[in-house]
């Protein structure tokens, strides 16, 4: 008999609780000092664990363990499998190795981004799909005509993050062997003391690390598994919150549904909703392979000046520009506002997501920030200049090396 | 071995000869593909027993658009007398109710009644007017709307607010989505004449008198019927008129060959493959099948977008209306009726009440114990459909359900005795006088005529399923997001009947986006 708070999914809630609880929340509360809760797709997760600096450097110099659980997880399977989901997505996928794993984003008929995810080639026709939002809907519908078979299985599997420079080691101490080899965006199937593992280097951070994915029955096993290196003094391992992959994904240069922009399903007045060139992801559209949603009107987008975009910016000054909106000059016209912002304390300076509008296909040639903020509660406003960069603010080579260093 | 031909038209139905009439006049290379072994579709004669031929599908045929006639330059044929269709509402103890489009006699209808029918004619008359311009043309798109949508829509407005009265305007908002059972009650009290006009409004659809929307099939009808050449044509005449006028243009009939898949490559329609593996090319495709199988049969949804298939798949297009074929050896004998009248549509159906009582049978997956009745005899226009010394009596029978709970071999035995049964009653006799019968479901029609649902419009003309929004929105003007690829079915606006409008306003399409050859 398992105790229920080991089993994941609100089947399984306390009627008092509101959110549901993760098969590692009986660890991570230990851990949490703030008790700062928030919801994750109904479940109780994290925002600070103690302190935001703590955490965000836990992932960025040694290791960062967060509950990946509330992730949307879906198994694709069957005979039509790679043909549903290359319907389904933009980028071709048919030559997505076993165990390897892509970054994919998925349109409606009018080609406006629905949601953005990873695909997991698991072997024997099996494929997983994660999502930001719940997205089992839209698989049903594009599953019409399609020998398929799609089940949820947000719930019945338990993952945890390990990001850092130390992750490699902490695994590897942990007794994970053969992880040497493991490429980025690869899956290793392992064994640790009769319990079956799947590794995945993947993450949400930019940064050396990996997702390890459990039946919540043993998700105990893989906590103690890593937790009692920490326990041993071996390595600083800590738990990290929301706040902390918020920053991290920002300087990785990632985007975020729902926040950087509005997903085709919520977006209810015409045009705010946005299309993967609109939000810098036109790399991952391919016209070449077979047809997918949406690739009837993305043909056409392409052949017009692009509108907008969703671009990475650096911002001058340390006023952190949250919500700001962005000019073409010092109090000229409104061009734009941004979406997600944050200091980047290992940058030293301010990195943000901006929608911005462009003028016949061209970016503005300057950008300004007008930035509100507060000295010893009274308002101010001043203004910056933003510089947009087309790379990642923070891409190390440690997070694409293999075998990774041993730190 | 791969042909060329420059157009392909899939199914060799009405619709689909006077699409490749029209093209064929344009200058077009048309081939018609059809998986029976006779052209017509649903509107061809087949013999269901022995020396015994059904007339088709359909009982009363208004006749092509009168347009396509003018078009085309076809030679009505038919009857030679320009004879009225009229509907006679049958009563047990002889009292018939005989309507057309003029008026009213017998059936002991009050002075009030006739008085109200009148106006009720002029005024649906006039609703209907208000649709013209939607109706021979393609339906505006409310998005991304062109000059011509435009156009369309501002003559619809005008004819609306000009065309008709003030008073007649506001009426027609406040009847246009509700349901002909309050509608005639507020007219009439005679209740054979409510039924009568009834079973116009609801027969082919999966709607009762009190369903809303009843009205708007109901002036759908009343249009085109006005707009039809007035003559009292068989589905043969107008198959066999058409057919000669598409054959001396240089169209090109393949029968018995059936499409198993239209061939996209790179967005574009690029030809058909048929059953026996021989691949036809063309750069336009226009089906004339039923929506579903058009697309998710014959393109299959990997070519399509995702929300469009699911839209197609949410088609309503569940047929409730049985096909029942009975040799008989001698005329039924109703009380009181005379033998002129035995040419027109015989109705069974009481009252209102009893209309929406057969309803409510489908609504739960049941078959109507009292079905309502459309009885023609149509060996009396054209004797070759029987042997001599008997006749051939053809009835449209709603409800039946398309899937019937208890599966329709269990079925169809108990729904044809309520069949015979009614007619029993008034008739008496008839049941002894019947040699052969044959029944065709909603299921029955699905499979011969390869029609998903076996819906008589391919589709419920439901206002949600009207318009710019038939069949879907994204396919709503005939051409599809399949480059080449068209449609021109009764499946798409403004509907089945025998008509030929689908057809033809596909054609204009056809011309409109490729051009004339």
């Amino acid at each position: 008999m398992q105790s229920p708070t080991k089993q994941a999914g609100p089947n399984h809630v306390d009627y008092k609780e509101v959110l549901a609880p993760t098969p590692f929340l009986e660890h991570l509360d230990c851990y949490c000092l703030t008790q700062d809760w928030a919801s994750w797709n109904g479940y109780k997760v994290a925002r600070v664990y103690d302190t935001l600096a703590s955490e965000y450097f836990a992932i960025r110099s040694t290791c960062g363990v967060m509950d990946l659980t509330p992730m949307e997880k879906y198994r694709v399977s069957g005979p039509d499998a790679l043909l549903f989901l290359n319907r389904l997505v933009t980028r071709d996928i048919s030559g997505l190795q076993p165990n390897r794993v892509t970054y994919v984003v998925w349109c409606n008929d009018e080609g406006k981004v629905l949601d953005d995810g990873t695909i997991f080639n698991l072997d024997g026709g099996h494929y997983r799909l994660c999502s930001q939002h719940h997205q089992l809907d839209w698989l049903l519908i594009s599953s019409l005509g399609f020998d398929v078979t799609i089940e949820e299985e947000t719930h019945s599997i338990a993952a945890l993050a390990i990001q850092g420079p130390t992750s490699y080691s902490v695994l590897s101490a942990a007794g994970i062997k053969d992880l040497d080899q493991l490429k980025p965006f690869g899956i290793l199937n392992i064994s640790v003391n009769g319990i079956e593992y799947m590794v995945s280097r993947t993450g949400f951070t930019g940064d050396l690390g990996y997702e390890i994915w459990v039946d919540p029955c043993h998700a105990s096993e893989l906590w103690d598994m890593i937790f009692s290196l920490r326990e041993r003094g071996l390595f600083d391992i800590r738990p990290t919150g929301l706040g902390a992959l918020e920053m991290v994904r920002i300087e990785a240069g990632f985007i975020l549904p729902g926040e950087d922009f509005n997903t085709a399903e919520t977006a209810i007045r015409a045009d705010h909703d946005r299309s993967p060139y609109e939000l810098g992801l036109g790399w991952l559209v391919n016209f070449e392979k077979c047809y997918f949603t949406g690739k009837r009107a993305l043909v056409a987008e392409v052949g017009r000046p692009i509108r907008r975009k969703l671009v990475r910016m650096c911002i001058e000054g340390n006023k952190v520009p949250t919500d700001a909106f962005l000019y073409d000059r010092q109090g000229g016209s409104r061009i734009g506002t941004i979406k997600s912002c944050v200091w980047s304390p290992i940058l030293k300076t301010n990195v943000a997501m901006a929608d911005v509008i462009y003028t016949k296909g061209n970016p503005p040639k300057k950008i300004w920030a007008e930035i509100y903020y507060q000295k010893e509660l009274e308002w101010r406003a001043t203004w910056a200049q933003c510089h947009i960069s087309d790379k990642p603010f923070w891409a190390h080579r440690r997070s694409s090396l293999t075998p990774p260093e041993k730190f | 071995m791969t042909k060329r031909s420059s157009v392909l038209v899939i199914g060799a139905g009405h619709n689909g000869i006077v699409c490749s009439n029209y093209l064929a006049k344009a200058g077009y290379q048309v081939e018609v593909l059809e998986a029976q072994s006779a052209v017509g579709g649903g509107a061809a004669t087949f013999e269901f027993a022995d020396g015994f031929w059904a007339p088709g599908l359909i009982n009363a045929p208004y006749g092509l658009n009168k347009k396509i006639y003018k078009d085309l330059g076809l030679r009505p044929r038919g009857s030679k007398t320009s004879e009225e269709l009229n509907c006679i509402a049958l009563d047990r103890d002889g009292n018939h109710l005989i309507l057309n489009r003029f008026g009213l006699t017998g059936g002991e209808v009050s002075e009030k009644d006739i008085n109200s029918y009148r106006i009720f004619r002029k005024e649906f008359t006039n609703y209907s007017k208000v649709l013209d311009p939607l109706m021979v043309d393609r339906p505006p798109r409310l998005k991304d709307m062109d000059r011509k949508d435009k156009f369309t829509l501002i003559r619809l407005g005008w004819n609306l607010r000009f065309g008709l009265r003030t008073g007649s305007m506001r009426e027609f908002l406040r009847v246009g989505g509700i349901n002909m059972y309050d509608v005639l009650n507020e007219y009439f009290d005679n209740p054979r004449l409510k039924a009568a006009l009834a079973v116009d409004a609801v027969m082919g659809q999966r709607m009762g008198p009190r369903t809303p929307n009843t009205v708007l099939t109901y002036i759908q009808r009343i249009w085109a019927e006005t707009q039809a050449s007035t003559r009292l044509p068989t589905s043969k005449d107008i198959l066999e008129e058409l057919y000669d006028s598409a054959v001396s243009r240089g169209v090109n009939f393949r029968l018995d060959s059936k499409v198993t898949r239209i061939i996209v490559d790179e967005g574009q329609a690029a030809g058909v493959l048929l059953e026996s593996g021989e691949k036809v090319s063309a750069s336009i495709v226009i089906s004339n099948a039923d929506i579903k199988t058009t697309f998710l049969k014959l393109v299959g949804t990997q070519d399509l977008d995702a929300m469009f298939c699911h839209r197609i798949d949410n088609i309503r297009s569940e047929g409730n209306v049985a096909k029942i074929f009975l040799a008989v050896s001698k005329l039924p004998q109703f009380r009181n009726l005379e033998q002129k009248n035995f040419r027109h549509r015989l109705l069974i159906a009481p009252d209102q009440r009893y209309i929406e009582h057969a309803f409510n049978c489908v609504k739960y997956g049941e078959c109507s114990d009292k079905p309502v009745l459309e009885i023609t005899i149509p060996s009396l226009v054209d004797p070759t459909l029987a042997q001599t010394g008997f006749h051939v009596v053809s009835i449209s029978a709603i409800y039946a359900p398309h899937n019937p709970n208890k599966g329709w071999t269990a079925l169809k035995t108990v729904f044809l005795d309520n069949i015979l049964s009614s007619i029993e009653q008034y008739a008496p006799g008839f049941v002894e006088s019947v040699v052969a019968k044959k029944i065709l479901t909603p299921a029955d029609v699905e499979e011969q005529y390869n029609n998903l649902g076996g819906h008589w419009h391919h589709g419920e003309l439901s206002l949600d399923q009207s318009f710019m929004m038939r069949p879907v929105y994204g396919a709503s003007q005939y051409d599809t997001p399949i480059q080449g690829l068209y449609l021109c079915g009764a499946g798409t606006h403004p509907g089945g009947g025998m008509t030929g409008v689908p057809g033809h306003n596909a054609a204009k399409r056809v011309l409109e986006l490729a051009g004339s050859a």
